[in-house]
Protein backbone atom coordinates (compact mmCIF):
# COMPACT_ATOMS: atom_id res chain seq x y z
CA UNK A 1 0.00 0.00 0.00
CA UNK A 2 1.20 3.42 -0.80
CA UNK A 3 1.06 5.96 1.93
CA UNK A 4 -0.87 8.46 -0.12
CA UNK A 5 -4.35 8.76 -1.58
CA UNK A 6 -5.81 9.83 -4.90
CA UNK A 7 -7.15 13.20 -5.82
CA UNK A 8 -9.47 14.06 -8.70
CA UNK A 9 -10.35 17.61 -9.48
CA UNK A 10 -13.00 17.92 -12.16
CA UNK A 11 -14.74 20.90 -13.62
CA UNK A 12 -17.75 20.64 -15.90
CA UNK A 13 -15.71 20.84 -19.06
CA UNK A 14 -12.95 18.42 -18.27
CA UNK A 15 -10.98 16.59 -15.67
CA UNK A 16 -8.74 19.28 -14.27
CA UNK A 17 -6.29 17.27 -12.25
CA UNK A 18 -5.93 13.65 -11.40
CA UNK A 19 -3.13 12.61 -9.18
CA UNK A 20 -2.13 9.56 -7.24
CA UNK A 21 -0.16 9.20 -4.09
CA UNK A 22 -0.90 12.56 -2.57
CA UNK A 23 0.12 12.90 1.05
CA UNK A 24 -2.03 15.80 2.15
CA UNK A 25 -4.62 18.17 0.76
CA UNK A 26 -5.83 21.33 2.42
CA UNK A 27 -9.18 22.58 1.16
CA UNK A 28 -11.03 25.76 2.08
CA UNK A 29 -14.17 24.06 3.33
CA UNK A 30 -17.23 26.02 4.17
CA UNK A 31 -16.61 26.08 7.87
CA UNK A 32 -12.90 26.60 7.79
CA UNK A 33 -9.80 25.12 6.28
CA UNK A 34 -9.71 21.38 6.34
CA UNK A 35 -6.65 19.23 6.02
CA UNK A 36 -7.22 15.77 4.63
CA UNK A 37 -4.85 12.91 5.13
CA UNK A 38 -5.03 9.29 4.14
CA UNK A 39 -7.82 7.19 5.69
CA UNK A 40 -9.92 10.17 6.53
CA UNK A 41 -13.51 9.13 7.22
CA UNK A 42 -15.96 9.68 4.33
CA UNK A 43 -16.94 13.30 4.23
CA UNK A 44 -18.90 15.64 2.01
CA UNK A 45 -18.57 19.35 2.28
CA UNK A 46 -18.60 22.38 0.07
CA UNK A 47 -16.04 25.02 -0.57
CA UNK A 48 -15.79 28.73 -0.17
CA UNK A 49 -13.36 30.88 -2.15
CA UNK A 50 -9.87 29.95 -1.19
CA UNK A 51 -6.79 27.97 -2.00
CA UNK A 52 -6.49 24.25 -2.37
CA UNK A 53 -3.10 23.01 -1.39
CA UNK A 54 -2.01 19.65 -2.71
CA UNK A 55 1.06 18.13 -1.12
CA UNK A 56 2.73 15.08 -2.54
CA UNK A 57 6.18 14.27 -1.33
CA UNK A 58 8.15 17.47 -1.50
CA UNK A 59 5.94 18.94 -4.22
CA UNK A 60 3.31 21.48 -3.49
CA UNK A 61 0.58 22.70 -5.81
CA UNK A 62 -1.76 25.54 -5.13
CA UNK A 63 -5.06 26.16 -6.85
CA UNK A 64 -7.57 28.88 -6.42
CA UNK A 65 -11.24 27.82 -6.28
CA UNK A 66 -14.35 29.85 -5.96
CA UNK A 67 -16.87 27.25 -5.01
CA UNK A 68 -17.34 23.54 -5.29
CA UNK A 69 -18.05 20.32 -3.55
CA UNK A 70 -15.55 18.01 -2.01
CA UNK A 71 -16.09 14.38 -1.30
CA UNK A 72 -13.72 11.97 0.33
CA UNK A 73 -14.37 8.27 0.12
CA UNK A 74 -12.27 5.13 -0.09
CA UNK A 75 -9.10 7.16 -0.08
CA UNK A 76 -10.18 9.15 -3.09
CA UNK A 77 -10.75 12.84 -2.83
CA UNK A 78 -13.05 14.26 -5.47
CA UNK A 79 -13.40 17.97 -5.88
CA UNK A 80 -16.11 19.27 -8.17
CA UNK A 81 -15.78 22.90 -9.04
CA UNK A 82 -16.80 25.20 -11.82
CA UNK A 83 -14.09 27.77 -11.22
CA UNK A 84 -10.53 26.77 -10.61
CA UNK A 85 -7.12 27.89 -11.75
CA UNK A 86 -3.53 27.09 -11.00
CA UNK A 87 -1.88 29.86 -9.05
CA UNK A 88 1.47 29.25 -10.68
CA UNK A 89 0.45 30.20 -14.18
CA UNK A 90 -2.23 32.67 -13.38
CA UNK A 91 -3.16 35.55 -15.57
CA UNK A 92 -2.77 38.74 -13.52
CA UNK A 93 -5.32 40.53 -15.62
CA UNK A 94 -7.87 37.82 -14.98
CA UNK A 95 -7.38 38.10 -11.23
CA UNK A 96 -7.73 41.85 -11.18
CA UNK A 97 -10.88 41.54 -13.30
CA UNK A 98 -12.31 39.12 -10.78
CA UNK A 99 -11.46 41.45 -7.92
CA UNK A 100 -13.11 44.31 -9.72
CA UNK A 101 -16.22 42.26 -10.34
CA UNK A 102 -16.45 41.11 -6.74
CA UNK A 103 -16.02 44.65 -5.50
CA UNK A 104 -18.75 45.88 -7.78
CA UNK A 105 -20.95 43.18 -6.39
CA UNK A 106 -20.11 44.27 -2.88
CA UNK A 107 -21.32 47.77 -3.56
CA UNK A 108 -24.83 46.57 -4.20
CA UNK A 109 -27.26 47.07 -1.39
CA UNK A 110 -29.33 43.95 -1.53
CA UNK A 111 -26.72 41.58 -0.17
CA UNK A 112 -27.31 39.40 2.81
CA UNK A 113 -24.63 38.94 5.39
CA UNK A 114 -23.60 35.55 4.20
CA UNK A 115 -23.05 36.70 0.67
CA UNK A 116 -21.21 39.79 1.79
CA UNK A 117 -18.93 37.70 3.91
CA UNK A 118 -18.16 35.35 1.02
CA UNK A 119 -17.43 38.21 -1.34
CA UNK A 120 -15.17 39.96 1.14
CA UNK A 121 -13.37 36.73 1.62
CA UNK A 122 -13.01 36.25 -2.11
CA UNK A 123 -11.53 39.70 -2.61
CA UNK A 124 -9.07 39.07 0.18
CA UNK A 125 -7.86 35.81 -1.27
CA UNK A 126 -7.63 37.15 -4.79
CA UNK A 127 -5.64 40.15 -3.59
CA UNK A 128 -3.20 37.94 -1.81
CA UNK A 129 -2.75 36.01 -5.05
CA UNK A 130 -2.15 39.06 -7.14
CA UNK A 131 0.53 40.34 -4.80
CA UNK A 132 2.59 37.18 -5.04
CA UNK B 1 -37.45 17.08 -73.21
CA UNK B 2 -35.33 19.78 -71.65
CA UNK B 3 -32.96 21.53 -73.98
CA UNK B 4 -29.26 20.78 -73.89
CA UNK B 5 -28.49 24.12 -72.36
CA UNK B 6 -30.95 23.58 -69.51
CA UNK B 7 -29.48 20.19 -68.76
CA UNK B 8 -26.01 21.62 -68.70
CA UNK B 9 -27.10 24.26 -66.22
CA UNK B 10 -28.78 21.73 -64.00
CA UNK B 11 -25.75 19.49 -63.95
CA UNK B 12 -23.49 22.32 -62.90
CA UNK B 13 -25.93 23.47 -60.25
CA UNK B 14 -26.22 20.00 -58.74
CA UNK B 15 -22.46 19.72 -58.84
CA UNK B 16 -22.00 22.89 -56.87
CA UNK B 17 -24.61 21.78 -54.35
CA UNK B 18 -22.65 18.60 -53.97
CA UNK B 19 -19.51 20.59 -53.30
CA UNK B 20 -21.26 22.45 -50.51
CA UNK B 21 -22.70 19.36 -48.87
CA UNK B 22 -19.33 17.68 -49.09
CA UNK B 23 -17.66 20.60 -47.38
CA UNK B 24 -20.35 20.69 -44.71
CA UNK B 25 -19.84 17.03 -44.07
CA UNK B 26 -16.13 17.51 -43.56
CA UNK B 27 -16.69 20.43 -41.23
CA UNK B 28 -19.27 18.47 -39.26
CA UNK B 29 -16.90 15.54 -38.97
CA UNK B 30 -14.18 17.74 -37.54
CA UNK B 31 -16.59 19.42 -35.17
CA UNK B 32 -18.09 16.10 -34.18
CA UNK B 33 -14.75 14.86 -33.01
CA UNK B 34 -14.32 17.89 -30.83
CA UNK B 35 -17.87 17.76 -29.49
CA UNK B 36 -17.51 14.10 -28.70
CA UNK B 37 -14.30 14.72 -26.84
CA UNK B 38 -15.81 17.44 -24.74
CA UNK B 39 -18.86 15.31 -24.05
CA UNK B 40 -16.55 12.60 -22.77
CA UNK B 41 -14.51 15.03 -20.74
CA UNK B 42 -17.64 16.42 -19.16
CA UNK B 43 -18.87 13.03 -18.06
CA UNK B 44 -16.84 12.58 -14.85
CA UNK B 45 -18.23 15.78 -13.40
CA UNK B 46 -21.87 14.92 -13.89
CA UNK B 47 -21.30 11.34 -12.79
CA UNK B 48 -19.61 12.41 -9.58
CA UNK B 49 -22.27 15.00 -8.96
CA UNK B 50 -24.92 12.34 -9.43
CA UNK B 51 -23.20 9.98 -7.05
CA UNK B 52 -22.89 12.54 -4.33
CA UNK B 53 -26.51 13.50 -4.66
CA UNK B 54 -27.59 9.88 -4.57
CA UNK B 55 -25.58 9.34 -1.43
CA UNK B 56 -26.97 12.46 0.11
CA UNK B 57 -30.59 11.93 -0.76
CA UNK B 58 -30.59 8.38 0.48
CA UNK B 59 -29.34 9.79 3.76
CA UNK B 60 -32.08 12.35 4.08
CA UNK B 61 -34.09 11.15 7.00
CA UNK B 62 -36.77 13.76 7.11
CA UNK B 63 -38.55 13.57 3.77
CA UNK B 64 -41.01 16.28 4.65
CA UNK B 65 -38.42 18.93 5.15
CA UNK B 66 -36.21 17.91 2.29
CA UNK B 67 -35.40 20.70 -0.17
CA UNK B 68 -38.17 21.24 -2.67
CA UNK B 69 -35.86 20.75 -5.61
CA UNK B 70 -35.51 17.17 -4.48
CA UNK B 71 -38.94 16.29 -3.24
CA UNK B 72 -41.05 18.55 -5.43
CA UNK B 73 -43.72 21.00 -4.44
CA UNK B 74 -46.16 18.23 -3.70
CA UNK B 75 -48.23 19.36 -6.66
CA UNK B 76 -48.33 18.19 -10.22
CA UNK B 77 -50.25 20.94 -11.93
CA UNK B 78 -47.84 23.03 -13.92
CA UNK B 79 -45.25 21.40 -16.11
CA UNK B 80 -42.26 23.24 -17.42
CA UNK B 81 -40.60 21.77 -20.48
CA UNK B 82 -37.17 22.85 -21.56
CA UNK B 83 -36.60 21.92 -25.18
CA UNK B 84 -32.96 21.97 -26.19
CA UNK B 85 -32.36 22.17 -29.92
CA UNK B 86 -29.71 23.46 -32.29
CA UNK B 87 -29.36 26.96 -33.66
CA UNK B 88 -28.75 25.74 -37.17
CA UNK B 89 -30.63 23.57 -39.55
CA UNK B 90 -29.43 21.19 -42.24
CA UNK B 91 -28.80 18.43 -39.79
CA UNK B 92 -31.25 15.76 -40.81
CA UNK B 93 -33.87 14.77 -38.33
CA UNK B 94 -31.99 16.15 -35.36
CA UNK B 95 -34.26 19.04 -34.47
CA UNK B 96 -37.52 17.48 -35.55
CA UNK B 97 -36.85 14.34 -33.53
CA UNK B 98 -36.59 16.36 -30.35
CA UNK B 99 -39.65 18.37 -31.28
CA UNK B 100 -41.63 15.23 -32.04
CA UNK B 101 -40.74 13.77 -28.66
CA UNK B 102 -41.59 17.01 -26.93
CA UNK B 103 -44.87 17.39 -28.76
CA UNK B 104 -46.10 13.98 -27.75
CA UNK B 105 -45.25 14.87 -24.16
CA UNK B 106 -47.09 18.19 -24.49
CA UNK B 107 -50.10 16.30 -25.78
CA UNK B 108 -50.03 14.04 -22.76
CA UNK B 109 -49.85 17.01 -20.43
CA UNK B 110 -52.72 18.88 -21.98
CA UNK B 111 -54.82 15.70 -22.22
CA UNK B 112 -54.61 15.28 -18.48
CA UNK B 113 -55.66 18.88 -17.96
CA UNK B 114 -52.38 20.12 -16.59
CA UNK B 115 -50.84 23.43 -17.39
CA UNK B 116 -47.91 23.64 -19.73
CA UNK B 117 -45.03 26.09 -19.94
CA UNK B 118 -42.22 25.87 -22.42
CA UNK B 119 -38.71 27.22 -22.53
CA UNK B 120 -36.89 26.73 -25.80
CA UNK B 121 -33.13 26.75 -25.98
CA UNK B 122 -31.86 27.13 -29.52
CA UNK B 123 -33.63 28.99 -32.27
CA UNK B 124 -34.67 25.99 -34.36
CA UNK B 125 -36.83 24.60 -31.62
CA UNK B 126 -38.49 27.95 -31.18
CA UNK B 127 -39.18 28.21 -34.91
CA UNK B 128 -40.86 24.85 -34.97
CA UNK B 129 -42.89 25.26 -31.81
CA UNK B 130 -44.02 28.84 -32.04
CA UNK B 131 -46.80 28.14 -34.49
CA UNK B 132 -48.63 25.67 -32.28
CA UNK B 133 -47.55 26.69 -28.82
CA UNK B 134 -46.89 30.41 -29.07
CA UNK B 135 -48.87 31.23 -25.94
CA UNK B 136 -47.13 28.50 -23.94
CA UNK B 137 -43.57 29.56 -24.65
CA UNK B 138 -42.42 31.72 -21.81
CA UNK B 139 -38.79 32.06 -22.72
CA UNK B 140 -36.63 31.58 -25.76
CA UNK B 141 -32.93 31.35 -25.17
CA UNK B 142 -30.38 31.14 -27.90
CA UNK B 143 -26.63 30.87 -27.71
CA UNK B 144 -25.82 31.63 -31.31
CA UNK B 145 -22.73 33.56 -30.32
CA UNK B 146 -21.12 30.77 -28.34
CA UNK B 147 -19.12 28.47 -30.53
CA UNK B 148 -19.15 25.45 -28.26
CA UNK B 149 -21.40 24.36 -25.50
CA UNK B 150 -19.94 25.83 -22.36
CA UNK B 151 -20.82 25.64 -18.72
CA UNK B 152 -21.41 29.34 -18.43
CA UNK B 153 -24.37 29.15 -20.82
CA UNK B 154 -25.78 26.08 -19.10
CA UNK B 155 -25.53 27.86 -15.80
CA UNK B 156 -27.56 30.74 -17.21
CA UNK B 157 -30.36 28.40 -18.22
CA UNK B 158 -30.14 26.65 -14.87
CA UNK B 159 -30.46 29.93 -13.00
CA UNK B 160 -33.53 30.91 -14.99
CA UNK B 161 -35.17 27.59 -14.20
CA UNK B 162 -34.39 27.81 -10.51
CA UNK B 163 -35.62 31.36 -10.30
CA UNK B 164 -38.90 30.33 -11.83
CA UNK B 165 -39.13 27.38 -9.50
CA UNK B 166 -38.61 29.56 -6.47
CA UNK B 167 -41.36 31.86 -7.68
CA UNK B 168 -43.63 28.81 -7.77
CA UNK B 169 -44.17 29.11 -11.48
CA UNK B 170 -44.13 25.37 -12.05
CA UNK B 171 -44.10 22.04 -10.23
CA UNK B 172 -42.36 19.64 -12.56
CA UNK B 173 -39.54 20.36 -14.96
CA UNK B 174 -38.54 18.12 -17.85
CA UNK B 175 -35.77 18.65 -20.36
CA UNK B 176 -35.70 17.35 -23.91
CA UNK B 177 -32.51 16.69 -25.82
CA UNK B 178 -30.85 14.18 -28.07
CA UNK B 179 -28.54 11.66 -26.59
CA UNK B 180 -25.56 10.82 -28.71
CA UNK B 181 -25.22 7.12 -29.29
CA UNK B 182 -23.20 7.08 -32.45
CA UNK B 183 -22.93 9.01 -35.67
CA UNK B 184 -26.03 7.43 -37.17
CA UNK B 185 -28.13 7.07 -34.06
CA UNK B 186 -29.22 9.81 -31.73
CA UNK B 187 -31.91 9.07 -29.23
CA UNK B 188 -34.30 11.82 -28.23
CA UNK B 189 -34.58 11.91 -24.47
CA UNK B 190 -36.93 13.30 -21.92
CA UNK B 191 -35.48 13.72 -18.49
CA UNK B 192 -37.19 15.02 -15.43
CA UNK B 193 -34.92 17.28 -13.41
CA UNK B 194 -37.34 18.83 -10.89
CA UNK B 195 -38.22 17.07 -8.65
CA UNK B 196 -35.12 15.03 -9.05
CA UNK B 197 -35.74 11.45 -9.93
CA UNK B 198 -33.35 9.36 -7.96
CA UNK B 199 -33.15 5.90 -9.30
CA UNK B 200 -33.59 3.33 -6.64
CA UNK B 201 -30.18 1.87 -6.26
CA UNK B 202 -28.92 -1.15 -4.49
CA UNK B 203 -28.23 -0.57 -0.88
CA UNK B 204 -24.53 -1.12 -1.19
CA UNK B 205 -23.37 2.43 -0.95
CA UNK B 206 -25.88 3.65 1.55
CA UNK B 207 -23.88 1.78 4.13
CA UNK B 208 -21.30 4.48 3.75
CA UNK B 209 -21.63 6.86 6.61
CA UNK B 210 -20.57 10.24 5.54
CA UNK B 211 -19.63 13.05 7.74
CA UNK B 212 -21.29 16.23 6.61
CA UNK B 213 -20.02 19.71 7.07
CA UNK B 214 -22.27 21.70 7.40
CA UNK B 215 -25.35 19.47 7.73
CA UNK B 216 -27.01 17.47 4.98
CA UNK B 217 -29.80 19.89 4.30
CA UNK B 218 -27.51 22.78 3.72
CA UNK B 219 -25.28 20.79 1.43
CA UNK B 220 -28.26 19.54 -0.52
CA UNK B 221 -29.61 23.05 -0.76
CA UNK B 222 -26.35 24.18 -2.22
CA UNK B 223 -25.84 21.18 -4.42
CA UNK B 224 -29.21 20.76 -6.07
CA UNK B 225 -29.20 24.06 -7.97
CA UNK B 226 -25.74 23.19 -9.23
CA UNK B 227 -27.01 19.83 -10.29
CA UNK B 228 -29.67 21.47 -12.47
CA UNK B 229 -27.00 23.41 -14.32
CA UNK B 230 -24.89 20.30 -14.60
CA UNK B 231 -27.74 18.27 -16.06
CA UNK B 232 -28.43 21.00 -18.57
CA UNK B 233 -24.79 21.23 -19.44
CA UNK B 234 -24.70 17.49 -19.98
CA UNK B 235 -27.73 17.74 -22.22
CA UNK B 236 -26.08 20.55 -24.15
CA UNK B 237 -22.93 18.53 -24.67
CA UNK B 238 -24.86 15.49 -25.81
CA UNK B 239 -26.89 17.72 -28.05
CA UNK B 240 -23.93 19.33 -29.72
CA UNK B 241 -22.32 15.97 -30.39
CA UNK B 242 -25.64 14.67 -31.74
CA UNK B 243 -26.12 17.72 -33.90
CA UNK B 244 -22.78 17.30 -35.59
CA UNK B 245 -23.24 13.57 -35.97
CA UNK B 246 -26.65 14.03 -37.44
CA UNK B 247 -25.43 16.73 -39.77
CA UNK B 248 -22.56 14.60 -40.87
CA UNK B 249 -24.72 11.66 -41.88
CA UNK B 250 -27.32 13.95 -43.46
CA UNK B 251 -24.68 15.68 -45.53
CA UNK B 252 -23.11 12.39 -46.45
CA UNK B 253 -26.46 11.26 -47.79
CA UNK B 254 -26.96 14.51 -49.61
CA UNK B 255 -23.56 14.23 -51.25
CA UNK B 256 -24.32 10.72 -52.39
CA UNK B 257 -27.73 11.68 -53.74
CA UNK B 258 -26.23 14.60 -55.60
CA UNK B 259 -23.70 12.25 -57.14
CA UNK B 260 -26.45 9.94 -58.34
CA UNK B 261 -28.34 12.86 -59.75
CA UNK B 262 -25.32 14.14 -61.64
CA UNK B 263 -24.84 10.69 -63.16
CA UNK B 264 -28.44 10.52 -64.28
CA UNK B 265 -28.42 13.99 -65.68
CA UNK B 266 -25.18 13.37 -67.53
CA UNK B 267 -26.64 10.30 -69.21
CA UNK B 268 -29.70 12.27 -70.19
CA UNK B 269 -27.51 15.08 -71.49
CA UNK B 270 -25.43 12.71 -73.59
CA UNK B 271 -28.50 10.94 -74.93
CA UNK B 272 -30.16 14.12 -76.05
CA UNK B 273 -26.95 15.41 -77.57
CA UNK B 274 -26.61 12.17 -79.50
CA UNK B 275 -30.25 12.39 -80.54
CA UNK B 276 -29.70 15.89 -81.88
CA UNK B 277 -26.65 14.75 -83.89
CA UNK B 278 -28.55 11.80 -85.31
CA UNK B 279 -31.42 14.00 -86.24
CA UNK B 280 -29.15 16.39 -88.06
CA UNK B 281 -27.45 13.52 -89.90
CA UNK B 282 -30.78 12.14 -91.04
CA UNK B 283 -31.77 15.53 -92.28
CA UNK B 284 -28.55 15.94 -94.26
CA UNK B 285 -28.72 12.45 -95.73
CA UNK B 286 -32.34 12.67 -96.73
CA UNK B 287 -31.67 16.11 -98.18
CA UNK B 288 -28.80 14.73 -100.25
CA UNK B 289 -30.91 11.80 -101.46
CA UNK B 290 -33.68 13.99 -102.74
CA UNK B 291 -31.29 15.86 -105.03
Amino acid sequence: MSEGFNIDIVNPEKSFLSKENVSEVVVPAYEGEMGILKDHIPIISFLKPGIIKVLSGSEEHNFYVEDGIVEFKDNTLSILTSSIFDIKNVNKKHVSDEIQEAENELNKDDLNDQKRFLLNHKVEILKSISIN
Amino acid sequence: MASLDDLKKRISSVKSTQKITKAMKMVAAAKLRRAQESAERGRPYSEKMNNIILNLSSGVSDKENAPKLLSGTGDDKVHLCVVLTADRGLCGGFNSNIIKKAKSYFQKISDTGKKLKIITVGSKGYDQLKRLYQDKIIENISFKESKNANYFDADKVGKIIIEKFENNEFDVCTIFYNQFKNVITQIPQEQQIIPLKTEEKDNKSSEENYEFEPDEDEILGNLLPKNISTQIFKAMLENSASEQGSRMSAMDNATRNAGEMVDKLTIEYNRSRQAAITKELIEIISGAESL
